[in-house]
């Protein structure tokens, strides 16, 4: 019933090119979907959270030169209540990974995560350390990693792009519709503990599946 | 009814009543549609920077402590007028002196109490 209501099937929207002629008409034309999708990738609202040095370039990017607030996401939040993003900027190291996935946990539907740097996509330069995380999707699921040692400000900038056309392309119903509108989909995320030797679990089975090694 | 002259000021009220509530109304119909709630323990549970929150957040603190704030006062106003006292010192005449004193010796006096009452000593 939802899908016809309100147009959010892709098959029941209307026809693209029918859709431009109609907007050289004067006529704007638009879906529910399409609403909620724009409302939600204009103003993405990240977390007032850094963990290392690509911290200073996610700060320079919302600053006067590059200026973050063109896309909408000027808007950090000190609280998890509040916040649509977590950018992970910089090494998560074994003690600060508990906090950072309980954070994810606290943060409301719809939530969206940025790797941000070398680090926070696979323990980069630390790999080798035992005390590093070997990249935060092994906890929480990743919807743009950024590669970079630090990233300058203009791939953060691309990666912001990069998620709102992910969200634009989001569907309200149907099969291929995201996590925080399935009712089935998991919404919590086990926060790991401290173990003897490493982390427990070392990493969330439903979110990373562990790389198999061919010999 | 119409006719009433408050009928206009109804009108609005009505119409500042709708503005607020038609978004709570969309947004509980929407949630109803389309987004699930999915509460769990850790996302209910307190926020305090990622870690776990110990103890009880309503920790109450000694209303004796409203003594310092007084004191604090003292200092504070104290600094504020004699600063500007200080600049103008030499152009100023014997009558703004003895005021001035006037205003520092009543500000020690409630120093003195204070300090006689025993505040002073933590206890």
């Amino acid at each position: 019933m939802a899908e016809s209501l309100f147009g959010a099937n892709r098959q029941m929207a209307v026809d693209e090119n029918l859709k431009i002629e109609l907007g050289k008409q004067g006529v704007f034309v638009t879906t529910i979907q399409e609403l909620y999708n724009w409302g939600r990738r204009s103003s993405i609202w990240p977390m007032q959270f850094g963990l290392a040095c690509c911290a200073i370039e996610m700060i320079a990017t919302t600053m006067a030169r590059y200026d973050l607030a063109r896309f909408g996401s000027e808007v950090f939040r000190p609280s998890p209540r509040q916040a649509d993003l977590m950018i992970i900027s910089g090494t998560v190291t074994k003690k600060m990974a508990p906090q950072v996935v309980r954070l994810y946990n606290q943060m409301a539907e719809p939530r969206y995560v940025i790797a941000m740097g070398a680090c926070a996509i696979s323990g980069g330069p630390f790999k080798q350390g035992y005390n590093v995380l070997k990249g935060i999707d092994r906890y929480i699921p990743v919807d743009v990693h950024i590669p970079g040692c630090p990233p300058r400000p203009e791939a953060l900038i691309q990666a912001f792009m990069t998620l709102q056309k992910k969200i634009d392309g989001q569907h309200l119903t149907g099969e291929e519709r995201p996590r925080h509108l399935d009712e089935q989909a998991p919404g919590e995320f086990p926060v790991p503990e401290f173990g003897e030797h490493d982390l427990d679990p070392p990493s969330n089975p439903g979110t990373w599946t562990v790389p198999k090694i061919i010999q | 009814m119409a006719s009433s002259p408050y009928f206009s000021l109804a009108v609005l009220f009505v119409v500042a009543l709708g503005f607020g509530l038609a978004p709570l109304g969309l947004a509980w119909v929407w949630q109803r549609v389309f987004s699930p709630a999915k509460p769990n323990a850790i996302k209910n549970a307190i926020y305090e920077c990622g870690l776990e929150s110990r103890g009880d957040a309503w920790v109450q603190f000694r209303s004796a402590y409203y003594l310092y704030a007084i004191i604090f006062l003292i200092f504070d106003v104290e600094a504020i007028f004699l600063l500007p006292f200080a600049v103008a010192f030499t152009g100023l005449g014997a009558a703004a002196c003895v005021s001035m004193l006037v205003f520092v010796l009543l500000l020690i006096e409630g120093l003195a109490w204070a300090w006689a009452k025993g505040v002073l000593t933590w206890a």
